[in-house]
């Protein structure tokens, strides 16, 4: 549905997006992830028709964004970092210029609006005006007006910058009721990507990292999970069988503290068969298992893991 | 078509709906009226019986044209500036709708405003003729060329409101040079004989000057529109600029 196809974009002499080339299938909903500065608003203007490749092309549903704007445009619905939008316009008086100018008039255009202000859970504030709106309401009216139209394709920067955790919340749960549309959305937020999409691509320094899903993507990069234990015996002994457990890399005796027993750090690329074994060795040697704890590792430490891989200083940070 | 009527209709409901539109308006007719009167007063005591569109409706047009040259930034500023501000240009550029819609409608938008001014004009002509009617072909020619002047300066503004995102710069940048450009000429005897050519051909006085006597000529007809067409020109490119600027 959207295939970007080595997409590059320089400003003067600062390569902005370096070579990315990723797609999108129909009705998958897709995160871009980077921290910021890493070239996904930039991409994200060229997505949209705002600013024109340096070199490479989008496809969206088939149609060159740079060669057919208006037909491109037509299927895109787009919320911009910055929801900027007419303070002296109310809510649905906004909304219903941007059903006009997407091509709705009449019975048509009063649906579409009454439609997203439904959606959006914007009724309350419906006839304020726009400038008077909370940030949280104002997102809102920025993701309304992306799905006046209903567009096939929708490409939202940044949905839930600044807002409060409460407003967060409630943007993600709307952003989950868009499921079956394609979707595009960036963020620098790991958990919001794993827990909202079903396909990473990520960015950093107008680089493309990796491409897949949520799970994919942290087998490929080897994560290791952390099992820690308590047990009451004695510590070199203990030390050496934990060792000894199937698939373990690497044990270590974690800092002490005033609880009986001694606690260990053991890691293993896959926690279940440690845990499994553990617990008979201990009884085996007569010794006490007080405490076992697994973490498996958050898309977090994978996604500094991989920016700390990539992080050669050539490319310089433009937003 | 139907993007551009939704965006020249947005654009009027913003003009209409914020007060700078009616003190711009209250402004422009105090001051036209203050012309129309004193120049109504100079015109009885020192030159009744004379050719009426000579000797006081030029004189008149000459006025309102120079009110004209203040009241245009004004409406032009906010435009594409206040856009840019607010960042609500990059949404309305991804809409849709063409660049050149984006112009049509806000440059028509403009006009519209401030075509009402001068309909709310033709009350003085209205006056005078009640009382003493005048032939009015002449009058309707003076009017063509305030209309196109009109034209030049809103353009002008359009452009000049593209280049910033500060209202106040845009309008004075656009003010200065109008009244520049009117000023030019005003005194031939200062100009050297070598400039005075080129400066008649610019000056927005001795193009307009024709019109107000009631007389429509090609060349002057031509010179504003040529210099409508650059502005809208520069406009265009200044937006399409965001593709290898990377900016908004």
């Amino acid at each position: 549905m959207i295939s970007v196809e080595h997409l590059t974009k320089f400003y003067g002499a600062t390569c902005a997006v370096d070579d990315v080339s990723f797609g999108v299938k129909r009705g998958e909903v897709a995160a871009l992830l980077g921290p910021n500065g890493s070239g996904k608003s930039t991409l994200m203007r060229m997505l949209t028709g705002y600013f024109a490749p340096t070199s490479g092309r989008v496809l969206v549903d088939g149609v060159d964004v740079t060669e057919r704007p208006a037909v491109a445009r037509g299927r895109i619905g787009y919320l911009p970092e910055q929801v900027a939008l007419y303070p002296e316009l109310t809510v649905t008086r906004y909304l219903a210029f941007v059903a006009e100018v997407k091509g709705l008039v009449g019975r048509r255009r009063r649906d579409a609006v009454a439609g997203v202000i439904e959606r959006c859970g914007l009724g309350d504030v419906a006839g304020r005006l726009t400038g008077k709106l909370s940030k949280g309401y104002r997102q809102r009216v920025g993701l309304a007006q992306a799905l006046v139209g209903d567009p096939e394709v929708l490409v939202l920067d940044e949905p839930t910058v600044g807002l409060d955790p409460v407003q967060t919340v409630e943007m993600r749960a709307l952003l989950r009721t868009l499921a079956g549309r394609t979707v595009l959305l960036s963020t620098h937020i790991l958990s919001e990507a794993s827990a909202l999409c079903s396909r990473i691509v990520i960015m950093s320094r107008g680089h493309l990292l990796a491409e897949d899903t949520p799970d994919a993507l942290a087998k490929r990069l080897g994560g290791v999970a952390r099992i820690t234990v308590r047990i009451d015996g004695p510590t070199a002994e203990v030390s050496a069988m934990l060792e000894t457990l199937p698939g373990v890399l690497r044990v270590e005796r974690a800092a002490g503290d005033e609880q009986p027993g001694e606690r260990f750090a053991i890691f293993a690329h896959e926690p279940a068969p440690v845990q499994r074994a553990l617990a008979g060795k201990v009884v085996e040697r007569g010794w006490t298992l007080l405490e076992v704890r697994t973490e498996t590792p958050s898309l977090e430490d994978l996604f500094v893991q991989l920016l700390a891989q990539n992080a050669t200083p050539k490319a310089a940070h433009v937003g | 078509m139907r993007a551009f009527v939704a965006l020249f209709r947005k654009e009027l409901r913003s003009y209409f709906g914020s007060p700078l539109v009616y003190l711009v308006a209250a402004a422009f007719l105090a001051y036209t009226g203050y012309y129309f009167h004193t120049d109504l007063v100079y015109f009885i005591t020192f030159g009744f019986g004379l050719n009426i569109m000579e000797n006081f409706w030029s004189i008149l047009l000459i006025d309102v044209r120079l009110v004209l040259i203040f009241a245009i930034p004004l409406l032009t500023m906010r435009l594409l500036a206040e856009e840019r501000r607010l960042g609500t240009l990059e949404l309305l550029l991804t809409y849709p709708l063409g660049d050149r819609a984006v112009v049509a409608a806000k440059l028509g938008a403009c006009l519209v405003v401030v075509g009402a001014l001068l309909a709310a004009t033709l009350v003085y002509p209205a006056v005078v003729f009640h009382v003493q009617p005048f032939p009015l072909q002449p009058l309707v020619a003076g009017y063509v060329g305030l209309i196109l002047f009109s034209v030049v300066c809103a353009s002008y503004g359009l452009f000049i409101s593209s280049l910033t995102d500060s209202q106040v710069l845009a309008g004075f940048l656009t003010a200065l040079p109008l009244l520049l450009l009117w000023l030019l000429s005003w005194n031939e005897a200062a100009a050297s004989p070598d400039a005075l050519p080129f400066v008649r051909a610019v000056s927005l006085f001795n193009h307009f000057q024709p019109f107000s006597i009631g007389v429509i000529e090609a060349r002057d007809v031509f010179y504003f529109l040529y210099l409508t067409a650059v502005f809208v020109w520069a406009t265009l490119r200044v937006l399409e600029s965001r593709h290898w600027r990377g900016r908004r």
